[in-house]
């Protein structure tokens, strides 16, 4: 993975020094509640329902053991004991006082993590394909240009002070893992008819109160471009974003709103006028990146049949939790942090500390966090499969759920969140009370579920193939559903609302009449996602809000 | 008398805005962009030193051919998100390449100095109760930085020490 050099190191340790000193000047009333947000916000500190809220950046999710560590430490001596796993593949503590999070700061500063622009209306954490480096399908790794962008857009001068937050999600397989067509800018490694590696970019995807998928306004864009290029984007959008209304302040709505084509001849214009005087490409420093996510030492081995002799509940895990490596006699594993009593993609301090040492024996030493909030060892050797799911299962990371209707992303809505209207943690819980049994879950086969507390749309719910949103109606909790959306793959496509809202109790019952039109309707193989595309919502409209199951 | 910083150092300022001095006694004066552009002619032989104030929403672009004559740019922030100025000034610098001063102007606190500075500014009006001592101070928060600094137009490495910059 990426290490610090002296620059590096001494940048976080200087942001660090910054903001201790702001948190003094706020704490001792020289600065005012209005003027620290604003500071706060670019450190991943928000005020939410009953403490701050910390997050901490997780550049492209990839994390070291001694990195878990610092988390673990960080939530025994300053949180509750744990952290949950965002969409945007970072970790952030519900716990921390206001006062000791430089403290915090300085301690992550020391494992080369920081929460810069975690927050705020900058560009935000870089995330990638949690599959990169190992997918067999790879054109080329993201990671060394996510760094390379992750520096770029660090503290970047101009582009600090955005209409809106600004994310941006990079990949390197035909398959889309990053939900990079939801994103602000989506760049996608891709190979021309002459056989060079470049950028396909996407612009003004996006979920919130206006979802939409992005759209190309370049298919192919040489490596060598990558800056200047996303200045030329980044420039348009700082001049003509709209910064009267916040909830029109995206790029997306720009996009919208010129038009693809327009907004993307603007782009062009922009970059022929300032590439020559934009940041140029260092090769030498790309290198230096890309040196740092070389292979690790991989030993020569052969693929084995591990599930012979095995009982089926190591097999089940087996399909469900790892999948294909590139390399032979390896294979990926998903930890999932989705076990029916645990809320989505939360983890404990001992957890922490034990996937740590789980990460060291097992996957030199590196761990991935995922857009879909669970944890990855990405380069486990066949042979050490059963001892690792043996070690797994006692710490409860073992549950063999993933892609499955209960490997759910959730927000943390109403119990924690400032912005939520609804809780989503216990519909989480709901959903696994009612959804047990592994072998209807495996019958279901491959299906996402995705719930946000309200309207912006941390959980994706947009994106789901089944999506779920938290509604307010007179201060109680009613639940909106959405079918057919997606992220992944090749072919992203938004929900569509099946009708009136639900009330909390009937949550559960709702998607399992859902799930009973696709048991119904299916053809033989056919994924739910696919099922919702061919026969359209009107079928699942129909009955699932039939008279003897009306919703109150 | 106003005081800002300029270069760094807290000065007197020697120039007015048009509405501070209507008679044009000043012989440094910075004009509104729209004045400016509905004047120019009638501005251009005048034997005095001319600014231009831009609002967010002014066309940087149109000032191209002007710089003979302009030789301050002010620009204007209404508050702590306000970011456009930011892409003007690097307009005005990397692409036109202004050397006159580039003043902020408005909601302008201590917090943005790093960033503006390293986008071209060299002059700043900090907003009303911001104490200007202590402002000098955020110019040095950070030694190191990922961009190049706006007057380095090719630089040899993307990473930059600022204390050898």
């Amino acid at each position: 993975m990426y290490l610090y050099d002296q620059i590096d190191q001494r940048l976080v340790e200087e942001r660090v020094a910054q903001f201790r000193e702001q948190t003094r000047r706020y704490l001792a009333g020289e600065l005012s509640e209005d003027d620290f947000r604003a500071l706060r916000l670019r450190n991943g500190l928000y005020i939410q329902r009953h403490a701050p809220m910390l997050r901490i950046s997780v550049p492209y999710g990839l994390l070291a053991s001694r990195q878990l560590r610092m988390l673990a430490r960080i939530a025994r001596e300053y949180d509750k004991g744990y952290g949950h796993f965002t969409t945007r593949q970072n970790i952030q503590f519900n716990w921390p006082k206001l006062e000791q999070v430089p403290d915090i700061l300085a301690l992550l500063a020391t494992v080369q993590m920081h929460a810069i622009q975690t927050s705020g209306n900058c560009i935000r954490n870089v995330t990638a394909d949690h599959l990169a480096g190992v997918a067999p399908d790879e054109v080329e790794d993201p990671r060394p240009w996510c760094e390379y962008v992750r520096q770029w857009a660090t503290l970047h001068p101009e582009f600090s002070f955005l209409p809106r937050k600004f994310k941006i999600a990079i990949t390197g397989s035909p398959q889309d893992r990053a939900a990079s067509k939801v994103h602000d800018i989506g760049l996608h490694l891709v190979r021309n008819e002459r056989g060079e590696v470049g950028f396909e970019v996407l612009v003004g995807g996006g979920l919130g109160r206006a979802p939409m998928i992005g759209h190309v306004i370049r298919e192919f864009l040489p490596k060598e471009d990558l800056l200047s290029y996303l200045e030329a984007i980044l420039r348009v959008y700082n001049l003509e974003g709209r910064r009267d209304n916040i909830h029109k302040a995206r790029i997306k709505v720009l996009v919208k709103s010129l038009g693809p084509e327009k907004f993307r001849e603007l782009v062009e214009a922009e970059w022929q006028a300032s590439r020559d005087t934009a940041p140029q490409f260092d090769a030498a420093e790309f290198e230096r990146i890309k040196r740092c996510f070389a292979p690790p030492p991989y030993e020569t081995l052969v693929d084995e049949d591990v599930l012979s002799g095995r009982p089926a509940e190591f097999r089940n895990w087996y399909q469900r939790n790892t999948r294909r490596h590139k390399v032979p006699g390896y294979r990926v594993v998903f930890l999932s942090l989705k076990s029916p009593t645990r809320p989505p993609g939360d983890i404990t301090h001992t957890e922490l500390d034990r996937v740590a040492d789980l990460a060291d024996q097992y996957s030199f030493g590196l761990v991935r966090s995922t857009h879909d909030q669970n944890l990855l060892f990405a380069d486990v050797r066949q042979r050490d499969l059963f001892e690792l799911w043996q070690a797994l299962k006692e710490i409860d990371l073992a549950t063999p759920n993933i892609g499955t209707l209960t490997d759910m992303i959730c927000c943390p809505g109403l119990d924690f969140c400032a912005l939520a209207n609804a809780t989503s943690i216990p519909i989480a819980k709901q959903i696994n009370e009612r959804f047990d049994d592994l072998d209807y879950l495996y019958d279901l086969g491959d299906i996402e579920l995705k719930m946000s507390g309200c309207m912006n749309a941390c959980g994706h719910h947009h994106v789901g193939h089944i999506g779920i949103l938290g509604v307010d109606k007179n201060g109680e909790e009613w639940y909106q559903i959405t079918i057919g959306g997606s992220s992944s793959g090749q072919d992203a496509s938004l929900g569509q609302v099946i009708g009136p809202s639900v009330p909390h109790a009937e949550v559960a019952a709702t998607i399992e009449r859902i799930l009973n039109v696709y048991l119904e309707e299916r053809e033989e193989g056919e994924r739910f996602i696919d099922t919702v595309r061919r026969i359209g919502i009107k079928p699942f409209k129909e009955r699932v809000y039939a008279p003897a199951h009306q919703a109150a | 008398m106003r005081r800002l910083i300029k270069q760094r150092e807290i000065v007197v300022d020697e120039w007015r805005y048009a509405d501070e001095d209507p008679q044009g006694r000043s012989r440094a004066l910075i004009l509104p962009f729209a004045r400016w552009k509905a004047e120019r002619e009638q501005w251009w032989l005048w034997d005095g030193r001319l600014g231009v104030r831009l609002g967010p929403t002014d066309p940087v672009a149109e000032l191209e051919h002007d710089f003979l004559r302009i030789s301050l740019v002010a620009i204007e922030f209404g508050s702590i998100g306000e970011g456009r100025g930011y892409s003007q000034a690097q307009i005005l610098r990397r692409r036109f390449k202004f050397t006159g001063e580039l003043r902020a102007v408005g909601y302008v606190q201590r917090e943005q100095l790093f960033y503006l500075a390293r986008c071209g500014f060299d002059a700043f009006e900090l907003r009303e109760g911001e104490d200007l001592e202590a402002a000098l101070s955020a110019f040095d928060e950070f030694s190191v930085a990922y961009q190049p600094a706006v007057d380095l137009v090719v630089s040899p490495t993307r990473r930059h020490s600022l204390a050898q910059a």
